[in-house]
């Protein structure tokens, strides 16, 4: 016994202090330095956007925002036509795929039979798995023909001469590609994200509250209405706000099938143009003031999906989404 | 209030009872029917997708498409090799960049900085970049290594990659460290191990799994990714050179090059790169979710 303790710490403790100790101090600075490359990243991506449009902003000034000219030949650029595109676009999405995300997670919550649950709620995140150029083919291939076929040309035939509907949904060349169809297929790959949160969120709510709300008589419908979505409901805005900040981005598959054209048009079935799919279409062959007015769309974008993010993490605040 | 006396007024509220009851059962049967149809319809579409990637993809599939490189504009036959195998050395370089600062960064907001300031919002800028458009990584790789060396390289796609998965890695890296219970570190600290050795040979490998999945969400993330390619590696119809300068060939990028060209095989192609593309990230995926919940 004595003997022991007499020789352990001789021993043990001070030769292998040096070595061990350097490759802490390493260590904890590398894995300091990796967590702090992620600001960098960030301010990185926020600097080169700045940067690199910086020569259209100053050429163009606030204009560039306002102006709906797009002319490569005169080196005239406008964002305003894209940013419009890119709103409403998104807008449809939300409007079409909010209220299919609620009920997908209102139906995997309260309504799917236990052994059925799984398989659903991994084929709703397999949508979210599907890559974006995948959409785009789909959008383009199979759902653009049936769109123009069965949508676009009996209901410009409806509305045709009606006013305010006469312009909005009336489509000149009913060709299926538009603003419309692309706010469609966007809302089915925003879909996966706002519904998985959404049940998340339904799932952290304590069962007791649904159970006393049942045990008052309430039926399923009203235990959602007036128990589940006021208990969620901040966080299903985040999940939402969530969904607008991927809608807002999307790029090759609103490219596909958005119909890119430069001009605004007053109706929402008409071919009209997003910033990341102007990006997507003219990246590879602008030159000079033109690559930089396309960094400086790319700039408005990243501002605006940024609040919207912000918002949109600030209240789901840690939820689990991969 | 004519509860107290059933006998005298029973008519009256029963019936009016009666008409509430059944337009909430209506309201809820009609909210039940829309909720399940809104989730199948979802369902539906998946498989619709999948439906017209087999429809249309197997038919262009053969040994040529695995073995012979992409055809030149209007030439005969071709593959998709050297597509395939670009594609695979980029998300291979994308993971090889993303993995190591990714698990350390991970390591420090779950390990070091916890519930420091900065950890919080490191946390919070990771949220972001996780659902940050493509895109705008791809123009960033392209303004600060594309422009400054004068040249498309598999260098800058590989690394725009990377940087789209370094938020996958730290999120799941982190969330799966924080699962590790606090007594199996104090029992590495007990025995004299430094915080260093507690983490890579205790933590790190009670979380091992986890941190796999991340890794394999993070490939299934950046392998069918198009647009920050477009910006970055390009795109070419050859081998392209080892030292991958000047474009690197790529799936995605074929693809949205060959999907709407005029040229019968070339469309052929997309639709089997897209059946690929698609098959093997839906594998990759239901993987990852297979070891996240063996290992829950």
């Amino acid at each position: 016994m004595t003997a022991v303790t007499q020789t352990m710490p001789a021993a043990a403790a001070p030769l292998r202090k040096t070595p061990k100790g350097t490759f802490d101090i390493v260590f904890r600075n590398a894995s300091f330095l990796a967590a702090l490359f992620v600001l960098v990243l960030l301010a990185g991506i926020m600097l080169s956007m700045v940067v690199g449009g910086w020569p259209a902003f100053r050429e163009f000034g606030f204009g560039f925002i306002t102006s709906s000219v797009w002319d490569t030949q005169n080196d005239q650029y406008g964002a305003w036509p894209a940013i419009v595109g890119t709103l409403s676009t998104a807008l449809i999405a939300l409007v079409i795929g909010v209220p299919l995300s609620l009920g997908i997670a209102v139906y995997l919550t309260q309504l799917a039979p236990p052994w059925f649950k799984q398989p659903v709620a991994t084929a709703i995140e397999l949508l979210a798995a599907v890559p974006s150029i995948i959409y785009g083919m789909w959008g383009l291939f199979v759902f653009v023909p049936l769109f123009a076929a069965y949508v676009q040309v009996p209901l410009s035939n409806i509305v045709e001469g009606l006013p305010l509907v006469g312009t909005v949904l009336y489509s000149r060349s009913p060709s299926g590609l538009g603003i419309f169809t692309a706010g469609i297929i966007l809302a089915f790959m925003i879909i996966p994200f706002i519904a998985s949160i959404t049940r998340d969120m339904l799932e952290q709510i304590p069962s007791v509250l649904r159970e006393s709300a049942y045990g008052i008589g309430a039926t399923t419908w009203e235990v959602v209405r007036h128990v589940l979505v006021p208990q969620a409901g901040v966080s299903i805005i985040g999940a939402v706000m969530l969904g607008l900040g991927r809608a807002l981005g999307e790029t090759m598959a609103v490219t596909f099938v958005v119909g890119n054209a430069n001009r605004l048009s007053a109706s929402i079935l008409d071919p009209g143009s997003t910033i990341a799919s102007r990006i997507a279409n003219e990246f590879n062959e602008a030159l000079g003031l033109q690559l930089n007015a396309l960094i400086a769309l790319g700039c408005i974008l990243f501002f605006v999906t940024f609040v919207v993010l912000v918002i949109a993490r600030i209240l789901v605040s840690r939820v689990k989404t991969y | 209030m004519s509860m107290t006396t059933p006998s005298v007024g029973s008519q009256t509220p029963r019936a009016e009872w009666g008409r509430v009851r059944a337009s909430r059962r209506t309201a809820d049967k009609a909210m039940k029917l829309i909720a399940t149809g809104f989730t199948f319809l979802a369902i539906f579409v998946l498989f619709w997708i999948l439906g017209m990637l087999i429809v249309k993809g197997v038919g262009g599939l053969s040994l040529a498409t695995f073995t012979q490189v992409t055809p030149g504009p209007g030439s005969e036959g071709g593959g998709l090799a050297n597509a395939i195998v670009g594609s695979i050395v980029l998300t291979f370089l994308g993971i090889v960049v993303a993995t190591p600062i990714g698990v350390l960064a991970g390591t420090y907001l779950a390990e070091y900085g916890k519930g420091s300031q900065l950890a919080n919002l490191i946390r919070f800028i990771n949220d972001i970049l996780l659902s940050a458009p493509s895109i705008l990584i791809g123009l960033f790789v392209y303004v600060i290594l594309v422009e400054p060396f004068r040249g498309y390289s598999g260098w800058a796609g590989g690394v725009a990659l990377g940087i789209i998965a370094i938020p996958v890695i730290v999120r799941t890296t982190e969330d799966m460290l924080r699962l590790v219970p606090g007594p199996l570190r104090e029992a590495g600290a007990a025995l004299g191990a430094p915080p260093s050795v507690v983490i890579t040979s205790v933590t790190w490998r009670a979380a091992k799994s986890g941190m796999v999945t991340g890794i394999l969400l993070a490939l299934a993330r950046i392998a069918g990714e198009t647009a920050p390619l477009i910006f970055t590696a390009l795109n070419n119809n050859f081998w392209f050179s080892p030292t991958l300068s000047g474009g690197v060939s790529n799936l995605p990028v074929t693809i949205y090059q060959f999907a709407s060209a005029p040229y019968e095989n070339w469309q052929q192609l997309a639709w089997a790169g897209s059946l690929i593309i698609t098959v093997s990230i839906l594998l990759l995926s239901l993987i990852a979710r297979r070891i996240v919940r063996g290992s829950k």
